[in-house]
């Protein structure tokens, strides 16, 4: 027989490939699309707040003035919900995927998942009507003894709807989000590793150390990232437990708090009209910004140092 | 019957048949069960929006007024005074409910007068009383008068056995737990009708303009009337201010009219419309109310809210009797009786409601 010579030219391709690969390509296209629609849609409404004056902008000067408390607010409030969540959910991972028993780890893993699903207005309710009271008690022995930190300076909260207990709260629902991820992530580690770090006399602890968490971390940072995403734009939870009063204040006990932007929305959106729906939109904008900024931010660190495996 | 027909066919037309039953069950919740027989052959669509205080004495007055006439559905969106008359001015609505008359400064007389093409009219139609609120330990009644309350909502007074309480309350046992003054932190009719209150009664103790929002940057904010009954019941030695009909169990406080401590009541607040002049200087059909917050008539209770519909004195003909007719049920005796019944409101007197059902019959076809 003789050989038969291949004809070089494009590798032929079935219907099913082609439409499969296409559909993918516009999935993807879809979420650039949306993502574009929200962006232009904050932007066009946004822009004539800029120009707004005091009359709309519940007596702020300008639109700076009036987003600044606002933004001071969310930060405060993310920034605390993740320093609670963040070692409290690596070490839930961690516990489930290096240190429980089988059995005590997926009840864990479970659990974790079951507080995911909680709708966040219950979680409001909660931390309003039982979080709040009961951590009135604690606010008041801060107040007492440690007044000379600036955090715990004023009068105690008689309510105990602080930014505290708000940050609390943020914390509990941004938990489940970060301790899924990582403890995928580490279950992920390479067992050579583990097994040679072991081998090499390490105490589990040093093992951790030594082979999870170099090769985890820019799965923590993503977690992480997706948690403060989540914290930030938090409304329902926020507007339920928060007595806000609209000042910038780093006194996390008492009953004077900065709102967040979310927050903000969602508690006078029913009341505004024309230039502070712009207003509202606007901030809505500068979330968004901030978001993106923060999520670039992270994932440029994590790139910077990235370990090779 | 083999699988793959169960799989293929049987199956996902089980599912859609049930899920079609499932949509149209939704659907069909939505109509009104009218079994009643309507008195009047009044028929068409009434699409009101405004203040939020009045919506539970609006679904009353709604559900009123379309049993008496099937042939009619009568909309109210409560999005808020302001929303409500900017809809209104814009010609989306054909009514509007407002806590506070249209502002000449603001431009909303002349805007609905251009709505409109004459002067809009304007008839109050809600009024309910104002509770000081408060949750002390060991003390069940509380007098204060304007004076005390503008300090203590100012922040001046800090504590609950304060020599100025304990003058008005010698009888009352005050602990020395501290003050702590809650308000509402959303664009509120009754935080303007309260600083109001304040700044009038108050004697100059009380320095910030009467406003929707709250002047004061500090204290424990609370959303919506919901939101501060609950902060005043979780705190301690919480005080606040809300609706009468939503107090709950909650202590209210007397205030001091004239030299009388008044409890609040509805009676006391329709007594205290009656004593208050209308306002000068507005069209001839608009009953905008001055209210007198220094009155000091027998039983009146001046810390009140009162809220006005407004509507346009033409319409298009078939809308034209509608209107009149929805807005006749709504100031008439019954309308007011449903209204208390359902939203704990005071009935508006009988001498405003005449004056009212006066301006609502000039209502014609353009």
């Amino acid at each position: 027989m003789s050989i038969i010579e291949a004809k070089a030219g494009p590798p032929k391709r079935r219907l099913g490939d082609l439409v499969f690969a296409n559909l993918t390509r516009a999935a993807g296209m879809v979420i650039l699309l949306a993502l574009a629609g929200v962006a232009i849609f904050l932007t066009i409404e946004g822009i004539p707040a800029f120009a707004a004056g005091p009359g709309d902008l519940s007596g702020a000067a300008n639109f700076a003035a009036y987003v600044w408390p606002l933004v001071f607010g969310t930060l405060l409030a993310a920034v605390l919900a993740l320093a609670i969540a963040l070692p409290l959910a690596i070490g839930v991972a961690l516990t489930v995927s290096h240190y429980a028993p089988r059995r005590l780890a997926t009840l864990i893993g479970y659990m974790v998942d079951l507080l995911a699903a909680v709708p966040s207005v219950i979680y409001g309710l909660w931390g309003g009507l039982f979080l709040g009271p009961h951590l009135v008690p604690l606010y008041e022995w801060l107040a007492e003894h440690l007044s000379w930190i600036p955090f715990f300076a004023g009068p105690a909260s008689t309510t105990g709807r602080t930014i505290l207990t708000a940050s609390i709260v943020l914390a509990i629902m941004v938990l489940p989000i970060i301790t899924a991820i990582s403890r995928e992530i580490f279950a992920q580690t390479p067992r050579l590793n583990e097994e040679a770090a072991l081998a090499l006399g390490a105490t589990r602890w040093e093992m951790i150390r030594l082979s999870v968490f170099p090769y985890a971390r820019s799965g923590i940072v993503s977690a992480a990232m997706l948690g403060l995403g989540r914290a930030l734009g938090e409304t329902m939870a926020v507007a339920m437990v928060l007595s806000a009063s609209g000042v910038i204040t780093l006194n996390l006990i008492s009953s004077t708090n900065p709102s967040t932007i979310a927050a903000n929305i969602a508690l006078t959106f029913a009341d505004a009209t024309g230039l502070q729906v712009n207003a509202l939109i606007a901030s809505g904008l500068v979330l968004f910004v901030i978001t993106f900024v923060v999520n670039f931010a992270a994932r440029w660190i994590v790139s910077r140092s990235e370990v090779q495996v | 019957m083999n699988r793959t027909f169960l799989r293929r066919i049987a199956a996902p037309s089980v599912a859609a048949l049930a899920l079609g039953l499932a949509v149209s069950a939704c659907g069909a919740g939505n109509e009104t069960a009218s079994t009643s027989s309507s008195t009047n052959d009044l028929s068409g669509k009434l699409d009101g929006a405004g203040s939020s205080a009045q919506e539970s004495a609006m679904d009353a007055w709604r559900a009123g007024f379309q049993k008496e006439n099937s042939g009619v559905t009568v909309n109210y969106d409560p999005s808020g005074s302001g929303a409500g008359v900017e809809k209104f001015n814009a010609g989306g609505v054909d009514f509007a409910g407002s806590d506070s008359p249209l502002d000449a400064e603001k431009g909303e007389l002349d805007a609905a007068k251009k709505r409109c093409g004459g002067d809009a009219i304007e008839v109050p139609n809600y009024v309910s009383p104002i509770a000081v609120v408060f949750n002390v330990e060991g003390v069940d009644e509380l007098q204060l008068s304007p004076k005390t309350m503008a300090a203590i909502f100012d922040g001046k007074i800090t504590s609950w056995d304060d020599a100025a309480i304990k003058a008005e309350n010698p009888d009352a046992k005050l602990p020395s737990t501290t003050i702590a003054p809650v308000h509402r932190s959303d664009e509120s009719g009754t935080t303007k009708n309260f600083t109001d209150y304040l700044e009038k009664a108050g004697g100059g103790a009380w320095t910030h303009p009467a406003d929707k929002v709250w002047p004061i940057k500090s204290g424990e904010g609370a959303n919506q009337t919901s939101g501060m009954i609950s902060a005043v019941k979780g705190g301690k030695g919480t005080v606040g201010y809300a609706d009468l009909s939503q107090v709950g169990d909650l202590s209210a406080a007397s205030i001091k009219v004239g030299e009388k401590w008044v409890e609040p009541s509805a009676e006391g607040a329709s007594k205290a419309v009656e004593a208050s002049p209308l306002e000068e200087g507005r069209p001839a059909n608009d009953m905008a109310v001055e209210i007198d917050r220094t009155t000091t008539t027998e039983g009146a209770y001046p810390l009140m809210l009162t809220s006005y519909l407004i509507a346009c004195p033409t319409y298009d003909e078939a809308k034209a009797e509608v209107v009149k007719g929805f807005l006749t049920y709504v100031v008439s005796d019954q309308g007011q009786k449903d209204a208390a019944e359902n939203a704990g409101s005071a009935p508006i007197p009988a001498s405003f409601a005449e004056k009212a059902q006066k301006i609502v019959d000039s209502i014609s076809a353009k």
